[in-house]
């Protein structure tokens, strides 16, 4: 009886795994569809499941845009972003896991105030900044942008895993004569790599598809795909077959690359979670 | 150890990558809207590339509301990133006050006069033009002809709201998924409050009076509104709140509307078989007249201008010149057919026998547009200009806030006199705050 009723319940959570699953990758598989697409048919009412598929929205997209301009784009603020701030991050977070003071909880917690802050509310101010030190329509200027504003994840993501190595490994290299940064780059980092590389492609997916700051801060040079995008709505004339179309090739990267490292990222995720 | 040097050398790789350069001389950064005439031009640029070797163009295609606010903040604080903005005849006026326009003054070859005089006239600030039509519209009545022969009924040439409500209630079929009519419910200053406006300055409605007292509990303001909302809720399609421009041309071109009062420029998508399942059954007539029948008549105007900021202000208005030019008008006839050249801007497009034969309703819109008077006479006298918007800076944010009441009572979260009551002491606020009213 006992294994029958463990049996219908394993069956009961893998069905709901699977329908939450479903439910959320939902949008994602519709917008694919609708990409297959003609642009009467994306809009039609009721909506269509099955359908002629066609490749003219892509291939309008290809002739419009220089989809892989805005994708290096993408790649190079992304990838900019996350190593600046994980060489900010690691030591910050190291010196608060493991030399913590008075403040320390304070100002963790004030870091992560900070993202409660509506981005347009200092819209004006990083413009400015932006344009007075000849960073807007840059890769650095956004990517700098990017890391300040990820920056308070990374660094309490990272407190998280630095504060699971157990002290006495780092004091145990210390009395081996290793120096602090040997500490950090030799004992601890190698222990703390799955969080870091978890933390890493975080970082790398919130950079990918943040919006807001690359439409306001960047115009041609250094558009990424996100900008890519919303140059497919239109308000006069169908457009949702063509819009799914440059949604789809500009997710497409980053869900093939979520897909690959997914071990990894769960791996570092639950890091330290059944301690 | 090697990770970490690693990691090192690709921030140095990274940090060297994504310097990126500044804008090259003799670049011009156009900042447009992804609307099929914008597309166009976009392809046939490289024609003006080759005429003018030493000027590249480069597009930066944004949403509506997002291009508003990156060029107004680009011009605000003269950062100098675009040559070239697409805007329309609701900003012209306005940032030419603020000196934010550069004047254009086009030479004898392009003919100014040949542009149709009330869209010249919209764009143009104390007897200066600072911009250059690319293409216009009007508002006309779209309709199904053959539902409206299996009705047994047909639309007169000069149609009331009167009669189209009746036509609506007898060509709805909701189970079959035919609605009567089809209107703008989406909020938004630009969205349904374009429509509404012009309904309600033919029912005799205005924003304001002389002293900026708002209006929106009068009469008129009310019969528009009742007429709007009781038409929508019967003959109207479910979930009308969420129709802008986009949504509805989707329903009509896929049948499920009746009649549809909108923009010009829907009518090469309409008539167009590519886009639309109805494209032999469509019939068209002037906008609807109310009870007021005059005020001033809506028109919208895509232009091109030139940012005082620019730094390459002689090169852009060589571009703009070119791309609103009779030239261009031929080449785009040539390249893509005359039913794609941009519509509603010059008179000599209209005189061409090839686009009469091209675009049926050509004549029909061509009336719309001449005919059109955005600072016609409302009932009472008015200290602001335009049709489907009031030509002041405010309008933006205090139109898009009454679009929000307006949808509120399609939903039937709010009734008529609930909405017009809150728009009333809304705006008052939004005024008083700006310094406009006392």
């Amino acid at each position: 009886m006992a294994v029958k009723t463990k049996r219908s319940t394993r069956i009961a959570v893998t069905l709901l795994g699977w329908g939450i699953a479903l439910w959320l990758f939902f949008p994602i598989f519709w917008m694919i569809l609708t990409g297959f697409k003609s642009e009467v048919e994306a809009v039609s009412t009721p909506p269509k499941l099955f359908f002629m598929p066609t490749l003219s929205s892509y291939a309008e997209v290809f002739e419009r845009a220089s989809y892989w301009h805005f994708a290096l784009n993408t790649v190079i603020v992304s990838v900019g972003a996350t190593a600046g701030a994980l060489l900010l991050a690691i030591p910050a977070a190291y010196s608060m896991a493991f030399m913590p003071s008075k403040r320390t909880r304070g100002t963790l917690l004030w870091m992560l105030s900070t993202r409660m802050l509506p981005p347009v509310g200092v819209l004006v101010p990083i413009y400015l900044l932006a344009r007075n030190t000849h960073l807007l329509d840059t890769c650095t200027g956004l990517a700098i942008v990017d890391m300040l504003t990820n920056l308070p994840i990374i660094v309490w993501m990272l407190f998280t895993f630095f504060r699971e190595v157990p002290a006495p490994i780092l004091e145990a290299g210390r009395m081996d004569g290793a120096t602090r940064w040997q500490e950090m780059t030799m004992v601890l980092l190698p222990l703390a790599l799955p969080g870091i590389a978890s933390t890493a492609l975080l970082s790398l997916i919130l950079c990918w598809n943040e919006a807001f700051w690359s439409l306001n801060l960047t115009s041609s040079n250094a558009a990424p795909l996100t900008a890519f995008i919303a140059s497919f709505s239109s308000p006069e004339g169908l457009f949702f077959g063509k819009l799914s179309a440059a949604s789809t090739l500009a997710v497409a990267p980053i869900l093939v690359f979520g897909w690959i490292s997914q071990k990894q990222l769960v791996r570092g995720l639950t890091f330290g979670a059944v301690k | 150890m090697s990770r970490l040097k690693s990691l090192c050398a690709l921030t140095l790789l990274l940090s060297g990558s994504v310097l990126s350069s500044a804008h090259a001389a003799g670049t011009l950064t156009i900042a447009t809207v992804n609307n099929g005439d914008m597309i166009v031009m976009r392809q046939l640029s490289s024609e003006f590339e080759k005429a003018h070797p030493d000027i590249h163009l480069n597009w930066v295609t944004l949403e509506e509301n997002v291009l508003r606010q990156r060029v107004t903040t680009d011009i605000a604080m003269k950062t100098g990133q675009f040559d070239v903005v697409t805007i329309g005849n609701y900003e012209v006026p306005i940032w030419a006050k603020q000196g934010w326009l550069t004047e254009l003054k086009p030479d004898a070859a392009y003919d100014v006069n040949d542009v149709l005089p009330s869209v010249r006239e919209a764009l143009t600030s104390d007897g200066k033009l600072y911009a250059l039509p690319f293409y216009a519209e009007s508002v006309m009545t779209y309709y199904r002809k053959d539902l409206f022969q299996k009705a047994g009924l047909t639309m007169p040439e000069d149609p009331t709201y009167d009669q189209i409500r009746q036509f609506a209630d007898k060509i709805t079929d909701k189970s079959g998924q035919v609605y009567g009519i089809c209107l703008r419910g989406k909020p938004g200053w630009g969205e349904n409050m374009a429509y509404v406006s012009s309904l309600a300055n033919t029912y005799g409605a205005q924003w304001f009076d002389m002293s900026w007292k708002p209006l929106l509990t009068s009469d008129a303001w009310k019969k528009a509104l009742t007429w709007y909302v009781s038409a929508m809720k019967e003959d109207g399609p479910p979930g009308a709140t969420s129709n802008g421009f986009n949504e509805n041309l989707a329903l009509f071109a896929s049948g499920h509307c009746g009649i549809w009062i909108d923009s010009t420029v829907a009518g090469g998508l309409l008539f167009d078989p590519k886009q639309s399942q109805v494209a032999d059954k469509v019939g068209f007539a002037p906008a609807p007249k109310g009870p007021y029948g005059k005020g001033p008549t809506w028109l919208w105007a895509w232009s091109l201008a030139v940012p005082v900021s620019s730094h390459q202000s002689a090169d852009a208005q060589t571009f703009i010149t070119w791309a609103t030019s009779k030239d261009y008008v031929k080449l785009v006839a040539d390249r893509k057919g005359w039913v794609a050249v941009p519509a509603g801007t010059r008179a000599s497009t209209y005189a061409a026998p090839e686009y009469q034969k091209a675009a049926p309703f050509a004549s029909f819109v061509l009336n719309a547009i001449k005919t059109a008077d955005p600072n016609g006479q409302t009932a009472q006298p008015r200290p602001y200009t335009g049709a489907q918007f009031v030509g002041i800076p405010e309008f933006q944010a205090m139109g898009t806030q009454v679009g929000q009441t307006v949808a509120a009572t399609l939903s039937g979260q709010m009734t008529v006199d609930q909405a017009l009551a809150s728009a009333q002491s809304s705006i008052t606020r939004s005024l008083r705050q700006s310094g406009r009213a006392k």
